[in-house]
């Protein structure tokens, strides 16, 4: 593993580091989180409450579900049930972020895990995987990602959707950024064929089955499907000598 | 703030925090054997295709196929951008004015 990177603490070159590749995250959960505030106020959250649930849950698609429970007058046990099973995703990306993240302790590792996200780990698996990176960087990311995040969606329920709705195409912004840190992650052929048996059957599973499984059960497949195909290739040339 | 509230955001924030502490705590502290380093590290390329194509390929609930969305269409010449450039500013922008475009000129 690559501990290049020698600043230990959080030197202002970690931190404008840590800008300088959460800047995507944070325009796209502007245009998100305002629309989530708007929305979450119309379901009768209270502004505090708006920026308690985005403090403490923190995952947009599970937070714009629960808040249409909420004003539907959906009890408590369907909309936990809910967010856990919407939020389960991150069992994978915590396992994968977990390989570059094995010199912290156990506060550290709680502090880090609280900022794993969709996005802040796309960012921070590209980077890592780079070389160059280290936890105190992607934790700067985690948290000002996370700050754009609270901000924005208390400000949406303050203050309604003063950004108009298809702004400078921010409801663009995430997908492109996913798209962008796709392209790094795509190494080798195997890593393409992966990629595209995942999109393909995610596309699938999201087609007959609601919900987001789409996401771990696809990635699950596509991964120990690459893994076999490696495994053959490593013994297949293993023979050949 | 409104007690039941209140009880359901903390449940909520409990029940997101476990899936995203348990793994990072419990894989970073022992030896992984080789075939789950190597099977890890097809998950990053796996997760984010697996998040871009059905939000880009799918509308409306239940979700039908659509491959002729702005999203869909608009993520091909974001990717070529981004093979290109290798450049995540550069990507994003052109990604953003694109989206802008269309939907200034299409609606």
């Amino acid at each position: 593993m690559n501990h290049s990177s020698s600043d230990d603490n959080f030197s202002a070159a970690t931190i404008k580091k840590g800008f300088a590749a959460a800047w995507p995250v944070c325009l796209g959960y502007a245009a998100i989180g305002l629309a989530f505030g708007v929305i979450a106020r119309k379901s009768g959250l209270h502004p505090l409450e708006v920026g308690l649930m985005s403090l403490l849950v923190y995952a947009g698609s599970s937070q714009f579900i629960a808040a249409a429970m909420i004003g539907n007058g959906a009890g408590i046990l369907p909309i936990v049930l809910t967010t856990f099973v919407v939020n389960l995703r991150h069992l994978l990306m915590s396992s994968s972020l977990s390989v570059y993240l094995r010199e912290l302790n156990a506060p550290q590792t709680a502090l880090f895990a609280y900022g794993i996200t969709d996005e802040s780990f796309a960012v921070n698996s590209a980077r890592f995987r780079q070389g160059n990176w280290n936890w105190q960087t992607a934790l700067v990311v985690n948290h000002i990602s996370n700050f754009a995040w609270i901000a924005s969606t208390i400000a949406g329920s303050m203050l309604g959707s003063f950004v108009p709705d298809g702004a400078l195409g921010l409801d663009y912004a995430l997908t492109a950024m996913f798209i962008c840190l796709l392209v790094f992650q795509l190494r080798d052929s195997l890593q393409i064929v992966v990629a595209l048996l995942s999109g393909i059957i995610a596309v699938i599973i999201a087609l007959v089955v609601p919900g987001n499984y789409y996401v771990i059960l696809a990635s699950f497949f596509a991964a120990t499907v690459g893994l076999i195909i490696r495994r053959k290739k490593q013994s297949g040339k293993n023979h050949e000598r | 703030m409104n007690v039941e509230i209140l009880l359901i955001i903390i449940c909520m924030g409990a029940v997101t925090y476990i899936p995203r502490w348990a793994p990072l705590y419990l894989l970073s502290r022992r030896a992984l054997p080789s075939w789950f380093i190597e099977w890890l590290d097809f998950i990053p390329a796996a997760i984010l295709s697996a998040l871009i194509l059905p939000a880009i390929l799918t509308v409306g609930e239940p979700r039908r196929l659509d491959p002729l969305t702005p999203e869909f269409l608009l993520s091909i010449p974001t990717l070529l951008v981004a093979v290109k450039t290798r450049s995540l500013a550069g990507t994003v922008l052109t990604g953003m004015g694109l989206y802008w475009l269309v939907q200034k000129f299409m609606s």
